[in-house]
C-alpha cells in the first residue's frame, strides 16, 4: 500500500481547499489565530498529492484540538497530550496514510510532553502542529509552559514562578529531522512552513506562533506585527546568510561560539562574515532554538532538516526481513514449536 | 506411550508427586524447575506448576528476600493445580530451607545441600545452630548432600573458574531428581547443548554437572527407593507445555491469523506481563508489529491508533499500569473501536508485589473509569486456556465494537501445564469487514442486534468522518451536548455491552445442577477450585462448582445457577470483588473467602472453608 499514493493521486481529480472544508461550524472565538492556521491547512493540503481519504488528522485537547473537526479528511479528536501517541500506534498499522498532529503548548509540551519527546526521537513519519499562544485558552486563562516567567494569570495572580521552555530546543533534543517555526498571520510563511513539513518523510514538528485574542492578546505581537517583523524576526533560508531587518542590513556572526548582532557596513562587517544557515547543522540549530526576542530576532522558517529512516520504515523492513529469512508465519507450525509429545488414542 | 509398564525393582509407583526447588535468587531454581517440568511434560505426566520468585533481581546472597522457588506436581492422573504442599523440598541454602519448611509435609523429603550451611550463611537467617546436626528437623526424611563439592569436583579439568562451576550446582540437584525420580536426561542435555551452542565449555560444565548429580543418586545408597510416576492418561492429541505469557502472547497471534487484520501490541515493561511483549517481539514473520512505548498511557494510546486503522491493537500490562491507561481506555469505549488489553494482575496496591499474584483488578476494569464507561471483561481460568481467551477477546472486540479487559495473573502467567495444541482449522472465525459503503454510512449508526457502530477505517473514499472524545450525537456523530442525546448513548454504551451476554456459553456446572453449596469462581483460582470440589463430592457432599471466563456482562443463566444452591461460596484472591458484584446484581447473599497473600489458594483451605460453611448449614437446619 505504501507506495500506491503516487500513482493513485496521478489517477485522481484535482482537489482544491474547498475539498478540505468540512460540513462543521468553526467554534473559534471571533479574531483567533486558529482561523488563520485551519484557513493555510486547508489551502496547502491539495498539494501533497494524497486523495483526501488517505489524511487523518489527529489532536489532543485544548482549543487547537477542535482542527479536525473542521477538516473533510479522516479525524480524531483525542485526550489531552496523547494525540501523538496514537498517531505513532495509526502510522505503524497504516504506513500508506499520510497523519497529521493538531496540538497546542499546553498539549504538548505540559502533559503530552512525554509523547511529543518520544514520536520526534522515534522519526515517526508525522506532521506535528503545535499552535503556540503562550496560554491555556480552553480553560480559560491559566499560564501555559511557555508563558513568559513571572505572568499573571488567572492561576498566577502575583506571577509564575516556572521557566518557560523552548519547544524547538525539546524538539531538537528529541531529535526530530524537521524543526520549524511559523507566524499564524504570516499566510505565505506559514504556507510555505506547512509545506516543508507536509513533504518531510519522517518526524516534523512546526511551532505556528498564534495569537489567543481573548487570554493572551498579542502575545507575539512585538515581533510579529507588521510594522517591526522584519527587523524583529529572522526568515531562515537554507544556504543563506541569515540576514534580517527592512533592508537587510543586518545580520547574525559568530563571536566564538556566541551568536552577535552586527551591522553591514559598519565596522568592516561584509555579508561574508554573516553565518549561512545551514539546516543539517545540530550546532546552528542549537543556537537558533535558543534566540528570541528582545535579544535576537526571532527565527522562523526550517531549522533544521535531514533525512533519516523513519518508524514505520523500520518497523515494516525488519518484518520483511524476518519472513525473507524464516518465510511467512505457519500457524500451525508456531503453535507445535517447542518440545511436544503425543498421547495415542488406543489408550485413553 | 502410555503403556504402564511394571515399576523396575527398587522403585516404587506414585499417582503424583509435588517437587519444591528453593535457593538462592542467583541460584538458577526457575531453570532446575522448569526443566524438570519440560521432561515430565513430555514424558507424559500431567504437569502444573508454581514459580515464585522475589522482586528483586539479586537480593543479597543467601539472605531470606533473596529466595526464588520453584514448584512443580506431576502425575498419571488429571491435576489441576501445582500441589498445596510439596512431598520433596530440595533447599540449596540455610534461607531457602528457613523460608520454605513450614509448607513440607512431616515426613516429607528434604534435600539439602549442606557445603551451603556455613556459620556465615547460617547466621545471615538466624539460625543459632545449625539445623541439620541439631535434631530440628527430625519430622522430615533428611537427606544432607554436599552438593557444591560434588560438583565442583564433577568439573575438575575443564577451563572455568570457581564461580562458573558453583553457578552449575542447580543441574548436580536437578540429575539427581532425575534418578531418583526416574527421568531420563536427554531433554536437559538437548537443552544445554542447544543454549550454550557457541560456549563449548560451559555446557560441558552443565552436562557435567547433571550427570555427577545423577550418578550419586544410582551410586550412593542414601535414597533407599526410587519413584516412577507413570504417564497421565491425558486426551489423544500433541501436547506441548505451556505456560499463560505464552499462551496468551500464541492466542493473539492466532486471533490476527484468523482475523485477516496486523497485530499490533504496544506495551511498557512491566511485571509479570513483560515476557508477552517478549515473545510476540519475535513473531515478525506473521507480520506482528510490536511497539515499546514511551509509559503505559502511550502503549494504549498507539493501541487505539492502530486500531482506528483497521489492525488488532492490544496492549498488556498489571494493575499499576491499568490504572494509568484508564482515561485512553474510556476514550475507547467513547469513540466504540475494537481493542483489547490485557491485565496480568498481581499483588497491589501501587507497586505492591511485583511478582506475586492476586485478583486485585476486577472491580479497576469495572469500574476504573470517569462515568459510565462499560467494556467487556473476560478472565481465562488455566495457563492454557489464555491461548482461547485471546481469541474470544477478539471474537467480541470485533463483533461488538468494544474495548475487552483479558485479567490473567502472575500465577496464570509463569504457570504451566501440558497443553492439547489445537488445529487452526478447528479455531473460530472471528473476522469482521470494514464498513465500505457510502450508501447511508454514519460513524454512530448501530448494528441492530449487536449495537456496534461500523468501522470505517481511514483510507476508505467517502466515508471521511471525525471522532473523538467529546459526546457524539445518536447516528450522526456529530459533536452533541445535548442532554437526551447524551443518556441515550450512555444507555446505547452500557446495552451494547449487557447484550453481549445473549452471545456467550452458559455458565456450566460442574458436579450437580443443584444442591447445598456452589463454589463459584474466576480467574486463576480454578485449579484449587476444582480440586476442592472433586474431594468434597467423592466425599458425598452436594458441591458443585462454576468458574466464571466472562466477567462482565456475565453469562446470561448465572443468577438461576447461582439460586440453585442453598449457599454460594466466592473465594477470590482479593477481599471480595466478584463477591461484590453478585450481592449487588443478583440480591443473593453469597460468602466470600478472601485471602491476598500474593499466593495461588491451597486446596485444603477451600475443602476447609466449604465444610465449615456445609456444618453451619445443618447446625442452621436442626
Ligand atoms: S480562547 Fe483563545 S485560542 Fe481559544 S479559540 Fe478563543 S481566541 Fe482562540
Amino acid at each position: 500500500m505504501t507506495d500506491e499514493k503516487n500513482s493513485v493521486a496521478a489517477t485522481l481529480p484535482v482537489l482544491t481547499r474547498k475539498d478540505f472544508v468540512s460540513d462543521q461550524e468553526v467554534r473559534w472565538c471571533p479574531g483567533c489565530g486558529d482561523y488563520s492556521i485551519l484557513a493555510q491547512t486547508q489551502k496547502v493540503m491539495p498539494d501533497f498529492g494524497y486523495p483526501r481519504e488517505n489524511i487523518v488528522f489527529i489532536s489532543g485537547i485544548g482549543c487547537s484540538g477542535r482542527l479536525p473537526y473542521y477538516m473533510n479528511t479522516y479525524g480524531f479528536h483525542s485526550i489531552h497530550g496523547r494525540a501523538p501517541a496514537i498517531a505513532t500506534g495509526l502510522k505503524a498499522a497504516r504506513p500508506d496514510l499520510m497523519v497529521w498532529v493538531i496540538t497546542g503548548d499546553g498539549d504538548a509540551l505540559s502533559i503530552g510532553g512525554n509523547h511529543l519527546i518520544h514520536s520526534l526521537r522515534r522519526n515517526v513519519d508525522l506532521r506535528i502542529i503545535m499552535f503556540n499562544n503562550r496560554i491555556y485558552g480552553l480553560t480559560k486563562g491559566q499560564a501555559s509552559p511557555t508563558s513568559e516567567f513571572g505572568k499573571i494569570t488567572k492561576s498566577s495572580p502575583y506571577g509564575t514562578v516556572d521557566y518557560p521552555v523552548s519547544p524547538l530546543a525539546i524538539a531538537l533534543a528529541a531529535e526530530a529531522s524537521f524543526i520549524a517555526r511559523t507566524v499564524d498571520t504570516h499566510t505565505e510563511h506559514i504556507q510555505q512552513t506547512l509545506e516543508g513539513a507536509g513533504r518531510h518523510h519522517g518526524s516534523a514538528f512546526v511551532e505556528v506562533l498564534q495569537n489567543c485574542n481573548i487570554f493572551n492578546d498579542g502575545a507575539h505581537r512585538e515581533f510579529t506585527d507588521r510594522e517591526v517583523r522584519d527587523d524583529r524576526m529572522l526568515v531562515l533560508e537554507h544556504g543563506k546568510p541569515m540576514l534580517f531587518g527592512k533592508d537587510r542590513s543586518k545580520g547574525i556572526r559568530l563571536h566564538g561560539h556566541q551568536p552577535e548582532i552586527v551591522t553591514i557596513g559598519e565596522n568592516g562587517i561584509t555579508e561574508a562574515d554573516i553565518l549561512v544557515h545551514d539546516e543539517t547543522d545540530p550546532l546552528i540549530a542549537f543556537m537558533l532554538a535558543h534566540i528570541y526576542w528582545p535579544e535576537f530576532p526571532v527565527p522562523v522558517g526550517v531549522v533544521r532538516r535531514i533525512s533519516r529512516p523513519t518508524h514505520d520504515e523500520l518497523m515494516t523492513n525488519q518484518i520483511e526481513q524476518a519472513i525473507a529469512g524464516r518465510g511467512k508465519g505457519d500457524l500451525a507450525r508456531l503453535l507445535a514449536s517447542g518440545e511436544t509429545w503425543t498421547v495415542e488414542g488406543d489408550e485413553a | 506411550m502410555t503403556t504402564v509398564k511394571e515399576p523396575p525393582a527398587g522403585t516404587r509407583q506414585l499417582e503424583r508427586v509435588t517437587i519444591r526447588f528453593a535457593g538462592d535468587s542467583g541460584d538458577g531454581m526457575q531453570l532446575t524447575g522448569s526443566q524438570f517440568t519440560r521432561t515430565a511434560a513430555v514424558f507424559g505426566n500431567d504437569i502444573s506448576t508454581y514459580p515464585d520468585f522475589p522482586a528483586e533481581i539479586r537480593a543479597p546472597a543467601g539472605s531470606l528476600p533473596g529466595v526464588s522457588g520453584f514448584q512443580l506436581s506431576f502425575a498419571s492422573t488429571r491435576i489441576h493445580t501445582p500441589g498445596d504442599q510439596p512431598d520433596v523440598l530440595v533447599a540449596m541454602n540455610p534461607a531457602a530451607l528457613k523460608s520454605n519448611l513450614g509448607d513440607l509435609l512431616p515426613g516429607g523429603a528434604l534435600v539439602v545441600n549442606e557445603d551451603a550451611f556455613t556459620p556465615v550463611n547460617l547466621n545471615k537467617v538466624g539460625y543459632a545452630s545449625n539445623p541439620l546436626t541439631d535434631g530440628s528437623l527430625s519430622a522430615y526424611n533428611l537427606f544432607t548432600v554436599p552438593i557444591s563439592t560434588l560438583n565442583a569436583r564433577a568439573s575438575e579439568g575443564l577451563e572455568l573458574t570457581n564461580k562458573q562451576i558453583d553457578l552449575t550446582k542447580n543441574f548436580f540437584a536437578l540429575g539427581l531428581m532425575f534418578w531418583l525420580y526416574d527421568r531420563s536426561m536427554e531433554p536437559t542435555i538437548r537443552w544445554i547443548d542447544e543454549k550454550f551452542s557457541k560456549r563449548p565449555v560451559i555446557a560441558e560444565g552443565n552436562k557435567r554437572a547433571l550427570r555427577a548429580g545423577y550418578n550419586f543418586g544410582e551410586t550412593t545408597e542414601i535414597f533407599h527407593e526410587r519413584y516412577v510416576v507413570p504417564p497421565a492418561r491425558l486426551a489423544p492429541g500433541r501436547y506441548r507445555n505451556i505456560t499463560g505469557n505464552e499462551a496468551t502472547a500464541l492466542g493473539f497471534v492466532a486471533a490476527s491469523q484468523l482475523a485477516e487484520r496486523t497485530l499490533f501490541y504496544g506495551s511498557y515493561p512491566i511485571t509479570p506481563a513483560s515476557d508477552i511483549l517478549h515473545s510476540l517481539a519475535a513473531y515478525k514473520n506473521f507480520g506482528v508489529k510490536t511497539y515499546q512505548a514511551e509509559d503505559e498511557i502511550a502503549a494504549i494510546g498507539a493501541a487505539i491508533g492502530a486500531s482506528y486503522g483497521g489492525a488488532l491493537g492490544i496492549t498488556g500490562t498489571s494493575g499499576p499500569g491499568l490504572a494509568l491507561k484508564s482515561e485512553a481506555l474510556g476514550l475507547a469505549v467513547m469513540v466504540e473501536l475494537p481493542l483489547v488489553v490485557i491485565d496480568v494482575q498481581r499483588g497491589g496496591p501501587s507497586t505492591g508485589l511485583p511478582t506475586k499474584t492476586e485478583q486485585g483488578d476486577l472491580l479497576q476494569s469495572m469500574f476504573g473509569r470517569n462515568s459510565d464507561s462499560p467494556v467487556a471483561i473476560i478472565a481465562p481460568a488455566t495457563p492454557a486456556e489464555c491461548f482461547d481467551m485471546a481469541i474470544e477477546a477478539w471474537r467480541i472486540a470485533l463483533k461488538y465494537m468494544t474495548p475487552v479487559v483479558f485479567l490473567s495473573d502472575a500465577f496464570l502467567a509463569n504457570g504451566a501445564e501440558p497443553w492439547a495444541i489445537p488445529d487452526p482449522g478447528d479455531l473460530p472465525h472471528i473476522a469482521v469487514p470494514n464498513r465500505t459503503e457510502k450508501e447511508g454510512f454514519y460513524p454512530y449508526s448501530r448494528d441492530p442486534v449487536t449495537l456496534a457502530r461500523p468501522w470505517a477505517v481511514p483510507g476508505t473514499p467517502g466515508l471521511e468522518h471525525r471522532i473523538g472524545g467529546l459526546e457524539k450525537s445518536d447516528v450522526i456523530g456529530n459533536v452533541s451536548y445535548d442532554p437526551d442525546n447524551h443518556h441515550r448513548m450512555t444507555v446505547l454504551r452500557q446495552d451494547k455491552i449487557a447484550g453481549i451476554a445473549r452471545d456467550i456459553p452458559p455458565l456450566d456446572v460442574f458436579g450437580a445442577p443443584e444442591g447445598d453449596l456452589l463454589i463459584l469462581g474466576w480467574g486463576s483460582t480454578y485449579g484449587a477450585i476444582r480440586s476442592a470440589v472433586e474431594r468434597l463430592r467423592e466425599r458425598g457432599l452436594a458441591v458443585s462448582h462454576a468458574h466464571l471466563r466472562h466477567l462482565n456482562p456475565l453469562p446470561a443463566n448465572t443468577e438461576t445457577v447461582l439460586r440453585s444452591f442453598g449457599r454460594v461460596l466466592v473465594p477470590e484472591l482479593n477481599l471480595g470483588h466478584l463477591l461484590m458484584l453478585i450481592r449487588a446484581r443478583y440480591l443473593i447473599d453469597a460468602i466470600g473467602y478472601n485471602r491476598v497473600r500474593g499466593k495461588p489458594f491451597r486446596i485444603a483451605e477451600i475443602e476447609v472453608e466449604a465444610e465449615r460453611i456445609l456444618e453451619a448449614m445443618k447446625v442452621a437446619a436442626r
